[in-house]
């Protein structure tokens, strides 16, 4: 008894690192178990006369559902009974819109897309399928125009705050007041305490291996900011797009693209003479070469930003595809044994999908640094 | 006609974006084992190779997300 005291004491105790795996492990199963029983429900009864086609339809669009941006933050879905109506358990989110004037409404004016919504004279609809807002007439017909023979849907300038922005916010408030605390607790003494324990180790990792290795060292402090915002900014979003709240925030290209033209903008703004020599007369290679180089360093330039753009959106959304389709498979079979297998290939992509929200982060924050480097080095000669 | 050139076309697209995806796993796992390799003969650059390792997997990985989109 008294050592399990003295074991509980110490941190290191095997009792309490039992105890911390446990839960490690019953946090890592439970969103796969929320997430799979939120999307579907169970299929029994009647639901079992489904088609191939009908299933396969319903797990395209479950899927979509889980990956697309909405209107609303909707937190599970309750099956209606024979004849009645799903019901959907969430929170509206307030629509912002500007057409000929700026219009604010609740999104649950819409009722999940059923309803016609009517704001200083103008009418608008939801459409489910793509989540898009359009612009319609009273009845609820989509207003159309022509362009180049094809029929294009009318859409007004949609400014609303998404479940994207809402959880942007969230996290940027999070971050904010995490960090400042952090910061503080440094003010009372040189040791950690709190968030701090466990913070300094990764802000350390990225000061000691990210930042001095590329950028150089003296030269990385003015970066430090940015690249720590952004590593702990991607991180944290990613983790919470592995909760089963259904939140695809770094897998919608508009939020890594900001990033990139921020990462872009500053490595641009803080280049030295170097950097632009290198790119428009390289030094050390013969005439013809150094205008056959130019162009393809301008290239360079704009694609580097790009490539950062696309790397994460594409990471993080096929992440979140594969997961859903694997547990949309988990509902597709009728078999226990197939439905078992499958349960156990979701959790350890799972798993897989927490080490890439971790290596992403890395990787954007690398590069990041791995372009402020060449932007900060100074000609060697 | 028209029709079955642009089933042509889109089937050859699809074809060049899988030569892309298969050439850019060949590169990672390329990448993967030399960098094996390496630690191997030297295991105290591991941390080095590792970060080298990830950079250059992490830019071929964007060409082969690069193909994808074409098509999509």
């Amino acid at each position: 008894m008294c050592t399990f005291a003295a074991d509980l004491e110490n941190n290191k105790s095997p009792i309490m690192q039992k105890i911390v795996r446990f839960l490690l492990v019953l946090a890592l199963i439970t969103p796969v178990a929320a997430f799979a029983s939120g999307g579907h429900g169970d299929d029994h009864g009647e639901k079992k006369e489904k088609t191939k086609e009908e299933k396969r339809a319903e797990n395209k669009e479950y899927v979509k559902h889980h990956t697309n941006d909405s209107h609303d933050f909707g937190l599970f879905t309750i099956e209606g009974e024979k004849g009645e109506e799903d019901s959907h358990v969430g929170f509206p989110l307030p629509v912002i819109l500007w057409e000929d004037g700026l219009h604010i409404f609740m999104s649950s004016k819409f009722h999940h897309g059923h309803e016609v919504v009517e704001s200083n004279g103008k009418y608008f609809v939801l459409d489910y399928h793509d989540g898009k807002i359009y612009n319609a007439d009273e009845h609820g017909n989509i207003l159309k125009k022509e362009v180049d023979g094809e029929e294009v849907k009318l859409a007004p300038l949609d400014f609303s705050i998404t479940k994207n922005v809402l959880v942007t916010i969230l996290m940027a408030v999070l971050l904010f007041f995490l960090f400042r605390g952090i910061a503080k607790s440094y003010k009372t003494g040189l040791a950690p305490t709190g968030a701090a324990k466990f913070f300094e180790p990764i802000i350390v990792f990225i000061r000691d291996e990210i930042a001095i290795p590329n950028i150089g060292e003296g030269s990385h402090k003015k970066y430090m900011p940015y690249l720590l915002t952004v590593f702990f900014f991607i991180w944290f979003l990613n983790l919470a797009g592995m909760t089963p709240l259904g939140i695809n925030v770094t897998g919608n290209i508009a939020v890594t693209c900001a990033l990139a033209i921020m990462t872009f903008v500053i490595t641009n703004a803080t280049a030295k003479k170097n950097y632009w020599l290198h790119i428009f007369w390289m030094p050390g290679v013969p005439i013809p070469m150094k205008i056959l180089l130019m162009p393809i360093e301008i290239i360079g330039v704009f694609v580097k930003p790009f490539a950062l753009m696309i790397r994460l959106y594409a990471n993080m959304l096929a992440g979140h595809i594969v997961l859903g389709s694997l547990i949309a498979v988990v509902f597709f079979f009728d078999a226990f044994l197939a439905k078992t297998a499958f349960v156990g290939l979701t959790f350890f992509l799972n798993i897989i999908e927490l080490l890439v929200a971790l290596l992403q982060a890395y990787i954007f924050t690398m590069l990041t640094a791995l372009y402020f480097g060449a932007a900060a080095e100074e000609a060697h000669h | 006609m028209g029709e079955s050139v642009e089933l042509i076309a889109g089937a050859i697209k699809l074809i060049g974006a899988g030569l892309v995806v298969i050439g850019a796993g060949v590169g990672i796992g390329r990448i993967g084992g030399s960098a094996m390799e390496a630690i191997a003969r030297q295991p105290e650059a591991t941390n080095k190779i590792q970060t080298a390792m990830l950079i250059a997997a992490a830019l071929i990985e964007g060409i082969g997300f690069a193909a994808l989109f074409a098509v999509a």
